[in-house]
């Protein structure tokens, strides 16, 4: 391949009408050399800034992940429980708020800026949403290494934590407020200025569904935790634990849909730029991010299956009505993603037997690797334990057990995580445009981490058909009223799971490490095309 | 090309080999839909969900009268007491233990209110693997029948601060 990125644009593109011309200010855009697209220069400040304070997070958080999992392998049990329990909190906040949130507002700037040819609607406001985010992350880490919020993410009321904390929170969610707001005014300038004829791009359309979803899980963090912020500070007396609940997986549930639809447009974003696929029908692949605008804040009544405060009907109807019909969504990306792949493979030739295709895919591209790993990982092993896990008569089974992080973590980290990873091998030469070192290991990191969080999640899983509860510092009960325990079964599981871990951090602290080598110390990109993956 | 506008007529039905999935899918989805309500009315293992409001203060002292109407003895300091058959038991979450312990007869229908003094708990009956969330201010009803004799243990699943890995309980089906 001569060029690092085979897009072929469509005959539209190269013969513009008049209207595309972008509403770019002088010296406010530059084309890449690699992709020939536009890239408006103060998205590009706002991307990095965010880009650099998620890898921050994910080392945080990272660092965190190996020494809880290194404390849940009974044999090692590393932790005592003060940290362990702390070391739960920040690492949820810091992987599934912090790092996936930073990587969703660069991703929303990058698709509405570049992909329509627009500038960014406003500058101040992207300062304003980065500075709340930063701010409030920086206040939530810090609260909780000080000891004054030991509550887990979920921060379940009558557990009280710092007001700092409550407002970290709040400022994080404000901030992300802002920043979804400075991408929905990009959409709006660039419509008004006709920087593009017709409907926006898929990629676009993804994110404007994640952008959607987005703004009402925000409002229900507004309802939820401003109430309780006041409540820490004593001037609200009494907040209802189960209503606390009720509107906090509208925020922690829709929330992951948020990342479901960044992840799924950075899967065709990624199948585009390394295998120059193209969605077999586009009305379909739209349609399902409709779908999941419309059902999924219904599903999140899976999170009350055993609660009590709301009654069989109501539950039954929310997860059985509304759940599948986002499942849905899911299984058609599911279908349409590869399928394209497939599609592009083919029409290169690649046509032996039923999967020559998928064997001749570019397997040493990390970009690639990345995605497709998380596809699969997202798909058979996230979506099917979620499907079974929101079905009442196994939820009974399931409920706080580790069953559920087993879940979590094949769609949240093998999924969304693994598919932003592959993002960053063409973020970091595209927009900070510096080379990798390392390329080699490069290749095969996405195989580490993904090798990794799939033991880590069987082991969890497993533990947790056991019985064996999530977020729970010793398993043997020692010391206890009365004994309690595991048989060796479940142990087994947690060694798996244990080794999982260690495997998954290698894989994470070795990308950390191939990112900030390249954006500090790389080889400066200029006036050239990036070293094709 | 997922980055690039698309051509003008991108809206048409699906058809080929993504119609048939979609069908497949849609018809997997119904079927799903259809077997959790069915299940739950012929399987009869999930809870109804029948709660009531109660302050933890009213709820202890139903299960202080529970206690000194029903007591049969005491293990480790906690009383174990013995509810009648076909009524009602009440199990008290705090932290970290569950209080009393129960002793149910195996066979008969018992209506067990679970309750929280303080934080969220979480009732997980093992080794069954059973699990329900527990709330101050909401009295849990679970309509219960043990079918097999033997020891239960009963542990927190739901983080309730440093103590929450020491919060175990008993229950005992004769």
């Amino acid at each position: 391949m001569s060029t690092a990125i085979a897009i072929e644009p469509p005959a539209r593109e190269s013969s513009p009408s008049g209207l595309s011309v972008g509403n770019h200010p002088s010296a406010g855009v530059r084309t890449c050399e690699t992709t020939g697209l536009p890239v408006c220069l103060t998205a590009q400040q706002f991307i990095r800034l965010n880009a650099v304070i998620a890898v921050v997070a994910l080392l945080a958080g990272g660092v965190a992940a190996l020494l809880v999992g290194l404390t849940r392998w009974p044999t090692v049990h590393l932790l005592d429980p003060v940290w362990y329990y702390r070391l739960v909190t920040f690492h949820g906040l810091n992987m599934l708020i912090f790092w996936i949130l930073f990587m969703e507002i660069g991703i929303l700037y990058f698709a509405a800026t570049t992909l329509l040819n627009t500038r960014l609607f406003s500058k101040s406001l992207a300062w304003t949403s980065f500075a709340m985010m930063l701010s409030g992350a920086v206040l939530v880490d810090v609260t909780i290494l000080l000891g004054k919020a030991d509550v887990m993410m979920t921060s379940y009321v009558p557990l009280k934590a710092h007001s700092n904390f409550y407002l970290g929170i709040i400022l994080v969610a404000v901030g992300t407020l802002i920043g979804v707001g400075n991408f929905f005014g990009t959409l709006y300038i660039a419509k008004r200025d006709k920087t593009y004829i017709g409907s926006v791009p898929l990629v676009v359309f993804g994110a404007t569904a994640a952008a959607i979803i987005a703004v009402v899980t925000l409002l229900h963090g507004a309802i939820v935790m401003i109430p309780t912020w006041l409540w820490s500070l004593d001037v609200i007396k009494h907040v209802d634990a189960g209503w606390y609940r009720l509107i906090w997986w509208g925020l922690g549930h829709q929330s992951q849909q948020v990342n479901v639809c960044a992840m799924v447009s950075v899967w065709y974003m990624l199948g585009t730029i390394t295998t120059g696929a193209k969605p077999i029908n586009q009305a379909v692949c739209r349609g399902a991010f409709v779908l999941y605008i419309l059902f999924i804040n219904l599903a999140s009544a899976h999170h009350l299956l055993v609660d009590p405060g709301v009654g069989a009907s109501w539950k039954i109807w929310n997860t059985s009505y509304a759940m599948y019909l986002a499942v849905l969504a899911s299984m058609i990306h599911g279908f349409t993603v590869p399928a394209s792949v497939e599609v592009a493979m083919r029409k290169k030739g690649h046509n032996r037997g039923l999967f020559g295709w998928l064997a001749a895919a570019p397997w040493k591209n990390p970009g690639f690797s990345a995605f497709f790993l998380s596809l699969l990982i997202f798909g058979f092993i996230g979506g099917i334990t979620g499907v079974t896990l929101g079905t009442q008569q196994i939820n009974i089974l399931a409920h706080n057990t580790l069953r559920i992080p087993g879940h979590f973590h094949s769609t949240v980290v093998g999924g969304t995580s693994l598919a932003f990873m592959g993002l960053a091998y063409y973020v970091v030469p595209l927009i900070f445009k510096r080379e990798f070192y390392a390329r080699g290991l490069a290749r095969i990191q996405p195989y580490i981490f993904a090798v990794g969080i799939v033991i880590m999640s069987l082991g969890m899983s497993f533990a947790g058909s056991y019985g064996v509860p999530r977020r729970h510092w010793d398993v043997q009960f020692a010391g206890a009223q009365f004994a309690a325990g595991f048989g060796s079964g479940a142990h087994v599981m947690l060694g798996i799971m244990g080794v999982g871990v260690v495997l998954a951090f290698v894989g994470l602290i070795t990308f950390v490490l191939l990112v900030v080598a390249a954006v500090f110390f790389g080889k400066k990109i200029e006036n050239r095309p990036m070293t094709a993956w | 090309m997922s980055i690039h506008v698309p051509e003008e007529t991108w809206f048409k039905p699906p058809s080929g080999a993504e119609r048939t999935w979609i069908g497949l899918a849609l018809a997997w989805c119904l079927v799903l839909s259809i077997m959790m309500p069915y299940w739950h009315f012929k399987g009869k293992q999930n809870s109804t969900g029948d709660s009531y409001s109660v302050t933890p203060t009213a709820f202890g002292a139903r299960v202080e009268q529970f206690v000194k109407t029903n007591k049969v003895g005491e293990t480790n300091g906690i009383p174990i007491v013995e509810p009648s058959p076909g009524g009602d038991a009440y199990l008290q979450a705090q932290m970290w233990r569950w209080y009393p312990v129960l002793k149910l007869k195996e066979g008969q229908t018992y209506r067990l209110h679970v309750s929280s003094m303080d934080l969220q708990h979480g009732f997980s009956l093992l080794p069954m693997n059973m699990n329900f969330q527990v709330l101050p201010g909401y009295d849990h009803v679970l309509t219960i029948t043990p079918t097999i004799k033997g020891e239960y243990s009963i542990v927190c699943n739901e983080f309730c601060g440093i103590g929450h890995h020491l919060m175990t309980g008993k229950i005992v089906v004769e």
